[in-house]
């Protein structure tokens, strides 16, 4: 349809038409504002824990390990220096020796959901499969945050 | 021919004031819609809904993906 309508827009003399090709999916996808009678049910996004605890690929486990236990977490993510997440630190990754590189021993390519996903659909498929969090990205595989699963179910209680 | 854009510049032409026209039908844009859009559906297009508009401003359409 867009395109049909900047062409439309040109054929009426506009100049300076722009057409946002990957629209309002791709928006959303990645967390980008919306207004409407729908814009404020809760999503992902919204709740995701952004204070996570990152590292890059060369860096050694025991300073990884010390910066997971200072933030009072139980996991890493492994991401490259525009915040592109690549792998997960957690449970024996984070128990290596201390000068193991991060990326000898992350799990790569970790599942992830999209900002826009509703709160509902995610809670339940992390109750189906007893996950306690996931990590949450934008399109570009850009790091937003983790969802923790109880977190979540309270924002549905909270929801009419 | 209309320049496909990408959301970061979707993002700067706003800051530099362009117009963010959704085209979607009215029952989907009154759902939902990019913050600070405008409606104006594909269907209802034509001389006399755009006639305040002004010819040389920045104007960027999109729906929902690509269709």
């Amino acid at each position: 349809m867009s395109p049909r309508a900047a062409s439309r827009l040109e054929s009426l003399g506009f100049t300076r038409v722009y057409d946002y090709v990957a629209g309002q999916a791709d928006w959303l996808a990645n967390g980008l504002p919306t207004e409407g009678r729908d814009a404020k049910r809760p999503s992902a996004g919204d709740v995701a824990t952004r204070d996570v605890p990152t590292c890059h690929l060369s860096d050694r486990i025991g300073e990884v390990r010390a910066r997971v236990q200072a933030a009072g977490r139980d996991s890493c993510l492994v991401v490259n220096d525009a915040g592109v997440v690549l792998g997960r630190l957690r449970g024996d990754a984070l128990d290596q020796p201390a000068d193991t590189p991060a990326e000898q021993v992350m799990e790569a390519g970790p599942t992830t959901i999209r900002p826009d996903t509703e709160l509902t659909e995610v809670a339940e498929r992390m109750r189906k499969q007893g996950v306690t969090s996931i990590i949450v990205t934008t399109t570009g595989g850009h790091l937003v945050g983790i969802l923790n699963r109880a977190a979540a179910e309270h924002q549905q209680e909270r929801t009419p | 021919m209309p320049a496909p854009i990408h959301r970061d510049d979707v993002q700067r032409l706003l800051v530099g004031g362009a117009l963010l026209v959704d085209v979607l039908p009215d029952v989907e844009y009154e759902s939902e819609h990019l913050a600070g859009a405008v409606s104006i559906p594909l269907k209802e297009l034509d001389a006399a809904r755009v006639a305040d508009l002004e010819r040389h401003r920045e104007i960027i359409v999109y729906c929902w993906d690509y269709q």
